[in-house]
């Protein structure tokens, strides 16, 4: 899966950090080049430099922070294990130790937090969202989100539209979100480039973008494109429509990679060659071919699933996940075979058509059938409670007979996202190594009198409930109505 | 269980639906444990909610073991304990360690106006380009047998307010209250409420400022004070049709509540001053995002507020001090307000219990948050003389739910409307268990 290349460069990528050196130069950070060829000097640009994968490089540096310790806590740790009286140590941006509290040696000198009988959790991580693209305010101004000129634009990248003023970061952090994939909408076939943000505040994206993140690529089934691009009276009209449109494409991106490894065979050989001319469309549709870029697919129903599974088959890419499958439950055995993730509502339903099918416990049913199972929220508001929506279906699916452990149901907000968006080696649990990106609860947090008291992303706190030092204001707020109330 | 369709069809009459409710209860009793055992009733049974704890929303308070008597649709007597004098054939609902509230009342919805909210030709909740404007009447387009009727009245909501959506003019037209148990007709007052929007909305669609939406309403509402006192063949002429002048007679008797979509502060301070300037009018607001900022005024006014707890973000600057707290604070302020999804939602006014639970996380009582979407959208609405409460003489609306009912990982056990007791499935039910078993003997289409 894709995640193995990520698995090769991440370590590398953070040791950099950590070491305070700067990716910037010339976009080490991330594999710059394709593989095989040599890093090209990003200013000079030669005419046989091959396309840059990185050009909009991460800048998210952590800010540094002192070792600290929360103890007298109940953990998950994302990984379905669960120890009451529990206790956690960061150091250095990472998780140092994490266990039952008689297993965890809290060196002199680090600071203690006594978590007071709440819950230390992994931070939860949103793959669907459209925060920054579509922000608040919602005017005509700030609607970014969904380049419907075409149904096919694999050649826009969500991060070129985020606005990271929106509001909506800061509430979607006091709800414990450290960790977010911002997508372009469905109203295309290929709807173009997400990218994975740590939820920090920023004037610029790229302080945001999560180091070592694949990008992915939004695509959408069903209704959106075909009715869309039908009231234009141009194709797409159907969903046969939409399937020779995704095909089409797929068939002109696996050319394109051809000439593209002509060329790169020539140049081998030390034969004069002209590289082909760079396509940003078919970029990011060989991306995905190659196993850099994963695929990202808003789809309810189960046929269309299964539709797409063949047509990944028929074309050689994999389908990370597919988004608001409504209808997972109807075919929970096949998306486990095919090791496909399905990012869900709790109980979203009937809004439209392909959404008539949904039932409360889809989420645990996929869970059940050994499937990747996701809570996303694609929503401002949602993604605020995504605790709740996982609460919601941990209990639903437990009265129909899917009795698992709430610290189990934690799988769907952080550790499955995370092997959704290929960065489940860096963070998504809470185990010695991985980023200390988490959140203390001032109780069960499947309660809906829960509330996020401490957001630490790699270590750093970001949010605090009771200080409001660590409460953030947009700068779009300030000097406003409400400027620094508690929202 | 394929017996329970075989002896009719979809396309039923009311005595198919006694059937339907016989053996649904007879499928709740085959699903429920033990620990909650129930009998298959009939029409007309007296149901007897023993031992469970009683939130009364009344003054009696919460009655920690307590049982709840119903006959002929009503609450006979509430008691401490069980007693030992229950007539013969009541249904029993065993409900100790169950929390047994009044239904809630969506105070807001679109239930069964609304299908598929994306198709046109699935929904009946707004007129757009015809020549009905606050004329609308939304109750004869009520689906008694929609999918989310069901869907709902399984999670504990046994009434709600069916409101228009916004069509092309600042009024939407006449909203309905529903009952959601099973009948042909759940309609149980047609034109009870009227619905206008201010604010943003308002602007749109009367020529894109406030001054116009503003005006318009009170002309129009001045017309229809003027038309009521003509002669029956006098010619009429003022903004609005005739039809609408006439509809708007109720609104500007104060005989049915005005409900007025707005969310900024100035905007609720001007209704404020509309309401002193025509002391008839019934206010009700939707929406409010900023009314804490004029929570005294709104007290002062008795301007009721029906709020989204969620409802946070400065998503146009008509909301920019938009704040979980709101309801908080409208509470300490003595504004009288309910709670429930202000865009009328059609498929989860389910999750109005857990939109309560938010706003006790963020500074609202827990009894001011059960009532708010129990006894306070009966107040809103004028039926809380027979609605909204547990009371002796009230309409039994009972739910029997397995804990702390704002809790996102509680559910209703048994649901009692008007006296009778629900079955327990809906379209969402039969889905999970035909799906329950992804390698079935038979193909899917024929589980039932």
């Amino acid at each position: 899966m894709a995640m193995t290349s990520l698995k090769s460069r991440l370590p590398a990528l953070i040791a950099l950090l950590l070491l305070g050196a700067c990716a910037a130069d010339g976009g080490a950070g991330r594999g710059a080049v394709a593989a095989g060829a040599k890093l090209a000097d990003a200013g000079a640009a030669a005419e046989d430099a091959l396309p840059p994968k990185d050009p909009y490089p991460s800048r998210y540096r952590p800010a540094a922070h002192a070792p600290f310790a929360i103890r007298n806590v109940t953990i998950w740790d994302g990984r379905g294990h669960e120890w009451k009286n529990g206790a956690i140590l960061v150091r250095d941006h990472r998780i140092v130790a994490v266990g039952p509290e008689s297993e965890v040696a809290i060196p002199e000198g680090v600071e203690v937090i006594d978590g007071a009988g709440g819950h230390v959790t992994p931070g939860i991580i949103d793959v669907h969202s459209h925060l920054g693209v579509y922000p608040s305010p919602s005017l005509q101004a700030t609607s970014d989100g969904n380049e419907i000129t075409d149904p096919n634009t694999a050649e826009v990248w969500a991060e070129h539209s985020v606005w990271p003023q929106d509001p909506g970061f800061i509430r979607a952090l006091a709800g414990g979100v450290t960790t977010l994939q911002i997508l372009p909408g469905s109203a295309n076939l290929f709807g173009g480039r997400s990218v994975v943000l740590k939820n920090v505040r920023a004037r610029t994206v790229q302080e945001m973008k999560f180091p070592g993140a694949p990008y992915g690529l939004k695509m959408a089934c069903g209704e959106n494109p075909k009715r869309l691009y039908g009231s234009k009276g141009r194709k797409p009209s159907t969903r046969m429509g939409n399937f020779a449109g995704y095909r089409t494409a797929w068939i002109a991106a696996q050319d394109y990679r051809r000439q593209w490894a002509e060329y790169l065979k020539k140049r081998e050989k030390g034969e004069r060659a002209k590289p082909p001319k760079r396509d940003l469309e078919l970029e990011t549709l060989a991306g995905v071919l190659d196993g850099e870029i994963l695929v990202h697919m808003h789809c309810y129903r189960a046929d269309e699933m299964a539709q797409v599974l063949d047509m990944a088959r028929e074309f050689g890419y994999r389908v990370s996940t597919f988004h608001h499958a409504v209808e997972a439950y109807k075919i929970a055995d096949l998306l486990a075979e095919n090791g496909v993730c399905a990012a869900m509502w709790a109980d979203w339903w009937g809004f439209k058509l392909e959404a008539y099918d949904g039932i409360r416990e889809n989420v645990p049913f996929v869970h059940k059938a050994g499937g990747c199972a996701i809570v996303h929220s694609d929503s401002a508001v949602g993604i605020q409670r995504l605790n709740q929506e996982a609460a919601k279906a941990w209990a639903d699916g437990r009265r129909a007979g899917v009795d698992i452990p709430k610290a189990e149901a934690w799988v769907w907000l952080s550790y499955n996202p995370a092997r959704s968006l290929g960065i489940a080696d860096v963070t998504g649990s809470l185990e010695p190594g991985k980023a200390a990106d988490l959140v203390l609860w001032n109780g069960d947090p499947f309660s809906v009198y829960t509330k996020a008291v401490q957001v630490y992303i790699d270590g750093v706190k970001q949010w605090d409930l009771l200080d409001p030092a660590f409460q953030p204001v947009s700068d779009f707020e300030l000097g406003q109505p409400g400027e620094g109330d508690a929202k | 269980m394929t017996r329970r369709r075989s002896g009719f069809g979809r396309t039923g009459t009311g005595g198919r639906l006694a059937v339907v409710l016989a053996l649904g209860l007879a499928l709740v009793a085959t699903l429920a444990d033990g620990a909650f055992a129930r009998d298959v009733p009939a029409r007309g049974r007296g149901v007897a909610i023993l031992g469970g704890r009683i939130v009364t929303v009344a003054d009696a308070g919460v009655i920690e073991e307590g049982s709840i008597l119903i006959r002929d649709g009503r609450i006979e007597r509430i008691v401490q304990g069980i007693p030992e004098d229950i007539p013969r054939g009541y249904l029993r609902v065993h409900a100790k360690d169950k929390w047994v509230t009044p239904g809630i009342f969506a105070a807001f919805s679109r239930l069964g106006v609304v299908e598929i909210s994306l198709a046109r030709s699935a929904n009946d909740d707004n007129v757009e380009g015809g020549p009905l404007h606050a004329a609308f009447d939304i109750s004869w387009g009520v689906n008694p047998r929609a999918t989310n009727i069901a869907i709902n009245r399984i999670a504990g909501i046994t009434r709600a307010a069916v409101s228009p959506a916004r069509g092309d003019n600042v009024f939407a037209g006449y909203g309905a209250l529903i009952h959601l148990g099973i009948a042909d007709d759940i309609v149980t007052r047609r034109k009870a409420f009227a619905v206008a929007y201010l604010g943003d909305a308002g602007a749109q669609v009367a020529g894109g400022a406030r001054g116009g939406a503003v005006v318009y309403l009170v002309t129009a509402l001045n017309d229809a004070r003027r038309y009521a006192k003509l002669p029956a063949e006098a010619v009429f002429d003022g903004i609005i049709p005739r039809v609408d002048a006439e509809a708007l007679g109720p609104v500007v008797r104060g005989e049915v509540p005005l409900v007025v979509h707005v969310s900024r502060a100035s905007d609720i301070t001007q209704l404020i001053r509309l309401k002193a300037e025509i002391p008839t009018l019934d206010l009700v607001i939707a929406g409010g995002e900023e009314a804490w900022l004029v929570a005294d005024d709104l007290a002062k006014a008795k301007i009721p507020v029906i709020l989204h707890p969620f409802a946070n973000l400065p998503g146009s600057f008509s909301t920019l001090a938009a704040t979980q707290m709101n309801a908080g604070r409208l509470e300490r302020a003595g504004v009288l307000f309910a709670i429930a999804d202000t865009e009328a939602d059609a498929h989860n006014p389910r999750l109005i219990p857990q939109y309560a639970g938010n706003a006790v996380a963020n500074g609202l009582t827990w009894d001011g948050a059960i009532r708010a979407i129990t006894r306070n959208p009966a107040v809103i609405f004028g039926v809380d003389k027979d609605l909204g409460s547990l009371e002796a003489g009230k309409i039994a609306d009972v739910v029997v739910w397995d804990g702390d009912p704002l809790e996102v990982t509680t559910r209703p056990e048994a649901v009692v409307i008007a006296g009778e007791l629900m079955p327990m499935v809906s379209r969402q039910t039969e889905l999970r268990d035909r799906y329950r078993d992804l390698k079935p003997a038979r193909p899917f289409g024929y589980i039932r």
